[in-house]
């Protein structure tokens, strides 16, 4: 990346300069840098936490901390993940390749895109500095299920309300920016039917932040006029319901699951093809199934509540929904198994992420499929059956996902290849640790375990113990992925133009190192 | 890397006989059977849904592991160019809708079972609060409160562990075999989650509002569970312990209770029929204090952060004793003070407010009588 | 480029779909409480039922064949309110589509006087649909002086509509202290709070 300091009056302190450039830029390439540094970082502080109470997990009876600083650590390391570093990273590469897969110079509202950025230092500033409030953190998950958050809350959970809302504000401003850019600023010849299907699932995610984000605003807002302007939405003293809490919460939730995944297809949708060589099979159908998951999306929300004492009804229309929902996704692994067929096939690194990906993300599909039964969910609900099943939807779907495009677009964004024997390592290490961490966790869940628990029976100890080693062996392979980072932004062997040889898409048309401002007459696609 | 796992099933695999062979793991692997004929319902389809996927996994893996060894570019250097087939994506749409289809029916049949709602034999409600449970039969009239007996000693590992650890409690519930039993489920705070795995019931607790749940349990024995909701600091120590007795055996349960509880008022009249002296009261008032306060309010009475105030040179503790009994007795609406009227005698109540009124660093020299507690009440 | 869309109209329906959502979780919270009134999720009974005036206990609403329905009756006392609150009869056996009293007691043995607010809760859930409340004394304060007693009584009758598998409905009410400026619980909350 070149520094090209457009807009800084000269003359002054280097550090200023510095300071001022990233402050003020209105650059897509450099937001999207910005997006992905915050993520990382985020991405190390959501992990230390779950190192934290992972540690304490390690052995049964309490070692390292009290119980409600775990449950502490267990909300913030949610939040923080969901909030801080997935959504921020793909949100940065949406601000780095959207412009440049369409062939547009920048996003269409660029100093929005620059507040949309520095809201978010702010945000998880007020939801980190909880931690050192008294009262301690915010400690009743990341679900902040009333009334526990509300008339129980610590103070600070004032702080998440308003870093929430901040941070809501910084993903809807993302969101438009995003719709309007794909809108207008696609080069001629690009109709919607030829964009990339990064740009395809991005926009569809858009519209799902646009739809679900407001209702997360609204019910943080609910939370704090029930905590202090005497409101009693959720308090059945007052004539409210703590089960609204959930439906309104899990409205905007479960919406919220496919922020975190689609633009996680649309990356594997990209890569599978360059690295089989072969086009992309069914991309109208690709783009028809993400639709769909999207819409049903909306509709399935109750699924996280069979156990509040819903109507058989109602149980059964959500059971129903949520089933369907295995359609459209299980086209969507056919369709990538397709394309790899008879293709001609190399497993560079990002290969290797987005295949890794579509496995273990499907493993995630199976244990969804199942808590989607409604009536073995009241075995499954609130188990580590559960967090099993997030975590193997959401670490593949979203972290393997942005790793995958990471080492697949750094060779472009830095004009270095990144080291393939470092990268092949990292993700086999990464493999083996996500494995060893969550797949103990769904036997754990069946034999009883419930999830959120501070300290457990004897006989769960030593899948526990297991599941601890996995998770510090997870942490260290992502040290390792700051790594080859750094070691590639800082050199490596000059990439070509093309960087892979099977990748097709605007991008590759543009010099390696991208300069600063890129396509400034728009290309033309036949 | 010399060895590495040629592929991410095989790793698993590795991993899986690596668990199995190691003998330190005494859970089972699967999804407990239970005793009910709902638990062993779920259990089955449970299976079902597993099968299903672990056969659409192998075919899916499958063909994705045989791409990946046989079309690599080494041994297939020129890709084909083909990229959709209608016929073939409405195959792959439609077959996967089938199975679905396959798995809602039976799964619709069980859930309308479970949804029972013919008489029931005994009705318990089952009550919440943090982070205890509250048990009370209805139609015999009485009820009692189910704490967890493990001792604190064991969760901050001086003792070594019991089998039982963190899985059992002072008053199990009892219940008779073969009969239905029908659970409400209830909450005096938050959201508690009543679960006994091997019952397969599990159900939310919501302050303000009831559920309800049913069971009929054909084999005696103690059946364990746990809180299942997130419900503050000691969620993990909130279990259920069940004991389901012959149902002949039943009624001399109750009936064994009825007199216990006629002792309990007669040691109540006797307890506030006299003056205790304050020598009396302290100890009585350090076990109550101990045992019941002091997870909170902390054993020497600094209390933690602003949840749990402090007790020592506390405003409420040195203030006027009428307000200090009304805390203990009715909780504090809006915070995790609980009323402890419903679950302590006049004897205790009295004793542990003696005790925190001259100790825990203050001293009013006060002595509370169980008299003035009954008359309080 | 040449593009026949208008961004800044764009903007303006993203925009107004933005505020719509915010309102539309707000709207959620009536929305949700007209679909538990439908289907009596949640076990809130929302509206006392009106039939006649001056009904009286064995007054028939509607004719239930000869079916017969247990109702049982709980009382629960939330925290912070110094009250003894009971149903005087645990359960009792009703004809389907008769108006039946039962009483609860209620005593403050505080010795100030408190106001107290009752939350009434039926299961199963779908029954409180069918529990239809003629009189009761769930939808208004009530106020007990020190050491005062009352009975209130609730005249109901159970709906003909009522699942036939259901032989029993429960009806539980909770109350909870309702904040006054009067010497009440919440000084006990405040004396707490100011020592922190």
């Amino acid at each position: 990346m070149i520094a090209h300091a457009d807009n800084i009056p000269s003359g002054r302190h280097p550090l200023v300069k510095f300071i001022l450039r990233w402050l003020l830029t209105t650059n897509h390439k450099e937001i999207g840098t910005l997006y992905l540094s915050f993520s990382f970082l985020l991405f190390f502080i959501g992990g230390a936490f779950a190192l934290t109470f992972r540690a304490e997990l390690a052995q049964p009876g309490l070692q390292f901390m009290g119980a409600d600083f775990y449950n502490q650590m267990v909300t913030l390391h949610g939040l923080v993940m969901v909030f801080g570093a997935v959504m921020p990273a793909f949100v940065g590469l949406a601000n780095y390749m959207i412009p440049l897969q369409i062939g547009a110079s920048d996003m269409a509202l660029p100093r929005l895109n620059n507040f949309s950025f520095w809201i978010m230092p702010f945000a998880f500033g007020l939801l980190l500095s909880s931690l050192f409030m008294p009262g301690g953190a915010p400690d009743f998950g990341w679900t902040l299920y009333a009334p526990l958050s509300t008339t129980y809350g610590p103070p600070s959970t004032d702080f998440l309300i308003l870093g929430g809302q901040l941070m809501g504000i910084s993903s809807i401003l993302g969101a438009i920016n995003i719709i309007v850019t794909i809108f207008n600023l696609r080069a001629p010849g690009m109709t919607l039917m030829k964009m990339p299907m990064f740009v395809w699932t991005w926009l569809i995610t858009a519209f799902l932040l646009i739809m679900a984000m407001p209702v997360l605003a609204g019910v943080v807002t609910m939370m704090l006029t029930d905590r202090h302007f005497g409101t009693s939405f959720f308090e059945a003293s007052g004539g409210g319901d703590p089960l609204i809490f959930q439906h309104v919460f899990w409205f905007f939730g479960h919406p919220e699951v496919y922020i975190m995944i689609l633009p996680g297809f649309g990356i594997a949708s990209q890569i599978i093809p360059t690295f089989a060589r072969k086009p992309l099979f069914g991309y109208a159908s690709m783009v028809y199934a993400t639709a769909a998951i999207a819409g049903l999306s909306f509709v399935v929300w109750g699924h996280h509540m069979f156990a509040t004492g819903m109507p058989l009804a109602t149980e059964l229309w959500f059971m129903y929904a949520t089933m369907l929902i295995a359609v459209p996704t299980g086209v969507k692994v056919f369709n990538w198994v397709a394309t790899m067929w008879d293709g001609s096939m190399t497993f560079e690194t990002p290969m290797l992420f987005a295949l890794g990906f579509v496995v273990m993300f499907t493993i995630g599909g199976f244990s969804g499929l199942m808590l989607a039964v409604a009536p073995v969910d009241f075995q499954y609900h609130d188990t580590f059956f559960v967090v099993a099943h997030i975590h193997y939807v959401l670490y593949p779907g979203a972290i393997f996902a942005t790793m995958a495009a990471v080492y697949y677009w750094i060779p472009k964004w830095t004009g270095n290849m990144y080291d393939e024997r470092l990268g092949k390592i990292h993700f086999w290490t990464a493999v083996v640790a996500l494995n060893l961490t969550f797949f103990p966790m769904h036997f754990v869940g069946l034999g009883g375990m419930p999830r959120r628990i501070a300290d457990y029976a004897l006989p769960f100890t030593g899948l526990n113990t297991f599941a601890t080693a996995g998770a510090f062996l997870l942490g260290v392979t992502q040290v390792l992925f700051l790594y080859i980072i750094i070691k590639t932004v800082r050199g490596g062997p000059k990439a070509t133009d093309q960087v892979w040889e099977g990748a097709e898409g605007l991008e590759w048309t543009l010099p390696s190192p991208l300069p600063l401002h890129t396509f400034e007459t728009p290309p033309k696609v036949d | 890397m010399k060895y590495a796992f040629s592929c991410s099933g095989r790793g698993r695999l590795a991993f899986l006989l690596f668990f199995l062979a190691s003998g330190a793991f005494a859970q089972g692997w699967d999804m407990r059977p239970g005793v009910t004929e709902i638990s062993q319902d779920l259990r089955a389809l449970h299976h079902m849904s597993l099968w299903i996927c672990i056969i659409v996994g192998a075919i899916v893996f499958g063909a994705m592991f045989y791409t990946i060894i046989a079309h690599r570019r080494s041994k297939n250097p020129v890709p084909a160019t083909w990229h959709h087939s209608t016929k073939v994506e409405i195959i792959w749409t439609i077959i996967p809708t089938l199975i679905v289809i396959g798995m809602v029916i039976p799964a619709t049949k069980t859930l309308i079972e479970i949804e029972d709602n013919s008489d029931a034999d005994l009705t318990i409600l089952v009550t919440g609060s943090q982070w205890k449970w509250h048990y009370q039969y209805l139609e015999a009239g009485f009820g009692f409160f189910s704490n967890l007996s493990t001792p604190t000693e064991q969760i901050n590992n001086i003792e070594p562990k019991g089998e039982h650890y963190l899985l059992e409690v002072d008053n199990p519930l009892v219940i008779p075999a073969n009969l239905k039993v029908r659970f409400l489920t209830s909450s005096d705070d938050v959201i508690h989650s009543w679960w006994v795995p091997d019952f397969a019931v599990k159900q939310d607790a919501l302050p303000g509002f009831i559920n309800e749940a049913w069971a009929r349990v054909p084999v005696p024995g103690t059946y364990r569970g746990q809180c299942t909701e997130l419900c503050g600091m000691n969620h993990a120590y909130m279990p259920v312990v069940v004991d389901v007795i012959p149902e002949d055996e039943f009624q001399e349960w109750i009936d064994d209770q009825r007199i216990a509880l006629e002792a309990q008022g007669e040691a109540a009249i006797a307890a506030r029929s006299r003056d205790w002296s304050m020598e009396e009261l302290m100890p009585i008032g350090e076990d109550v204090y101990l045992s019941n306060c002091a997870t909170c309010h902390q054993p020497d009475g600094s209390g933690q952060g602003i949840t749990y105030p402090a007790m020592t040179g506390s405003a409420i503790v040195n203030g006027p004793i009428e307000a200090h009994i009304s805390t203990v007795l009715n909780g504090v609406a809006g915070t995790e003070m609980q009323a402890w009227g419903p679950q302590l005698s006049d004897l205790e109540i009295a004793a542990v407010i003696t005790y925190e009124r001259n100790s825990l660093g203050n001293e009013t020299g006060e002595v509370i009588q169980p008299l003035t507690i009954f008359n309080s009440r | 480029m040449k593009s026949k869309r208008n961004p800044k109209k764009q903007i303006a329906v993203l925009g107004l779909t933005v505020a719509g959502m915010f309102g539309f979780a707000y709207a959620l919270v009536p929305l949700y409480e007209i679909f538990c009134e439908i289907t009596g999720f949640g076990g809130g009974t929302f509206e006392q039922a009106v039939i006649a005036s001056d009904v009286k206990s064995g007054y028939i609403v509607s004719d239930g064949g000869n079916r017969e329905v247990t109702v049982q009756f709980l009382a629960d006392i939330g925290r912070g309110l110094p009250w003894e609150f009971r149903p005087t009869e645990k359960q009792m056996r009703v004809k389907v589509g008769e108006v039946h009293e039962t009483r609860y007691y209620a005593r403050n043995f505080a010795n100030h006087s408190v106001t107290g607010q009752a939350v009434p809760s039926v299961t199963p859930a779908f029954g409180a649909t069918s529990l239809q409340k003629v009189e009761c004394f769930c939808f208004t304060e009530q106020t007990l002086d020190a050491g005062e007693e009352v009975v209130m009584p609730v005249l109901f009758y159970v709906d003909e509509d009522l699942r036939a598998d259901v032989g029993t409905l429960t009806l539980s009410y909770s109350f909870f202290p309702v904040e006054s400026a009067e010497v009440g619980v919440m000084n006990h909350a405040t004396a707490n709070m100011e020592h922190l």
